[in-house]
């Protein structure tokens, strides 16, 4: 049943893409709106449902070494309180003196819960051909839970405050063998590179855009990408090295980002070329 | 009389935002230091050194991050003149290559990968990916728009020994003509090798050349 539902929409897929492809794309407004008619089509049948369903299987699931749910897990709303609790991440928590962003958070409940090690949670932080990977499934599931829901995260906390501008300055760092950074790209409007359009990520509407659609079901790539995966990526495209999963400074970033994009509804789990 | 104290006080009133302004605060505040620290404490211990070094910023990186990519212009001048010093010319000084080969250095995107996750194979082509940002052939729909246009760049300046050395200079260190652009510094870096760069400038130059001719 699943696989027939994935085939059937990776099918859909190269049916949309085959057609947007055919006719001259000599208009830019034209190609933007083709793209927009493939995201719509593709969102009746959204891979990423399938995630999401078995996200909250394993939440309620009884696991680990300590053969607990996740169901007590404070995601920053409370003990079990899915509702905005991905829209109002990252979060300062005072139980680990941290801003946490929704996937630190839960492996700090998978450990702390469930009896896992850390190393044992992030393991399979992202999924391959053939290796599913749990925390994209979590995150898939706990977004949901704020959809349509207003991005809510605006950095009051003083540890809050402070990350959202060391994000502000990872940012505008400028390093590399193409002196690039996240503002040469995502810090201008109507700009678009190859024929992807680029969002101006320093302003509401264009972080809200960016933010809102996370995790989502990438069909380049065939998977999930959460926002830890989206970003570290977006280094390996600048040609820097990549950083740790959970890293401080991709959490300070997303911080940055979401701290901007607050007020914007959340329309989540997207679907992305 | 009048009209002039009137004048005048127009013009005072216009020129006091430019005084009351303030440059924009630089990215990080007050925290900038302990981010850097984080950023770099970030990455893996078992990265290869050589990769490592691509989180270096030299002065023109660091001051375009600290002014959000907009110096004063004093600031940028200097910067300028810095990196003019930097470019290098092909031993036989011709400027001119093969815009055959410029073409397809202009098309490609891949290179340069690092990481764990998905890196670049090693002796993966390294282009210019000039098409990321600019319109450069007619025949090129899919063209990104960061950077201007560049179709008919020969056709409409001629090609002059001046404009020649202009396409190679800028290709070469982009920031010796305006300090903090967006484009990369594809010689000081040696993304390119110079004589990479001269087939580049022949598919910018060349009559013949598609960026030109249609």
């Amino acid at each position: 049943m699943k696989q027939s539902m994935l085939t059937w929409a990776v099918s859909a897929a190269a049916a949309v893409m085959a057609g947007f492809a055919a006719p001259v794309l000599a208009q830019d407004s034209k190609v933007a709106d083709e793209i927009a008619k493939y995201r719509e089509a593709l969102n009746d049948g959204n891979p990423a449902d399938l995630l999401e369903v078995k996200g909250e299987g394993l939440w309620s699931q009884k696991r680990g070494p300590k053969n607990a749910s996740l169901e007590q897990c404070d995601l920053g709303q409370g003990p079990g309180k899915l509702e905005g609790a991905y829209a109002a991440l990252p979060k300062y928590f005072k139980d680990t003196n941290k801003v946490m962003d929704v996937e630190s958070r839960l492996v700090h409940c998978m450990v702390t819960l469930q009896g896992f090690t850390q190393a044992e949670v992030t393991k399979q932080w992202f999924s391959k051909p053939g290796a599913e990977s749990d925390i994209e499934a979590l995150v898939t599931f706990i977004g949901a839970k704020s959809n349509g829901m207003k991005i809510n995260v605006p950095a009051m906390h003083p540890e809050e405050a402070k990350m959202a501008k060391m994000g502000e300055y990872i940012f505008y760092r400028r390093s590399g063998p193409q002196d690039f950074s996240c503002s040469i790209c995502h810090g201008q409007e109507g700009k678009r590179i190859r024929l992807q359009e680029l969002g101006n990520l320093t302003t509401k509407e264009g972080a809200g855009f960016a933010m809102k659609t996370w995790p989502s079901y990438r069909v380049s790539q065939g998977a999930v990408w959460t926002m830890q995966r989206r970003l570290i990526d977006c280094m390996r495209q600048a040609r820097w090295p990549e950083p740790n999963y959970l890293a401080d400074s991709i959490i300070a970033l997303e911080t940055f980002l979401q701290k901007t994009a607050t007020g914007t509804v959340m329309e989540t789990p997207g679907i992305k070329r | 009389m009048k009209l002039k104290i009137a004048l005048f006080s127009a013009l005072t009133a216009a020129a006091l935002p430019a005084f009351a302004q303030k440059a924009p605060e630089a990215p990080g505040g007050k925290h900038a230091a302990e981010a850097e620290q984080m950023f770099r404490s970030s990455f893996r211990a078992d990265n290869p050194k050589y990769w490592m070094t691509r989180l270096e910023q030299d002065e023109t990186m660091k001051t375009c991050q600290q002014y959000r990519d907009n110096p004063p212009r004093k600031l940028g001048e200097k910067l300028e003149k810095l990196n003019k010093a930097t470019i290098r010319y092909p031993v036989d000084g011709k400027l001119m290559g093969d815009w055959k080969e410029g073409e397809k250095l202009a098309a490609v995107g891949t290179g340069g990968h690092i990481g764990f996750i998905q890196p670049d194979p090693p002796g993966r082509v390294r282009g210019g990916n000039c098409y990321a940002c600019h319109e450069l052939a007619k025949k090129e729909v899919a063209y990104g728009t960061i950077g201007p246009s560049l179709h008919h760049f020969g056709k409409i300046r001629g090609n002059s020994d001046e404009i020649i050395k202009y396409a190679y200079d800028k290709i070469y260190n982009s920031n010796a003509f305006s300090a903090c652009t967006n484009m990369p510094r594809f010689g000081l870096h040696s993304w390119l090798s110079p004589e990479q760069i001269t087939h580049i400038v022949a598919f910018l130059m060349d009559p013949e050349s598609p960026v030109n001719k249609d």
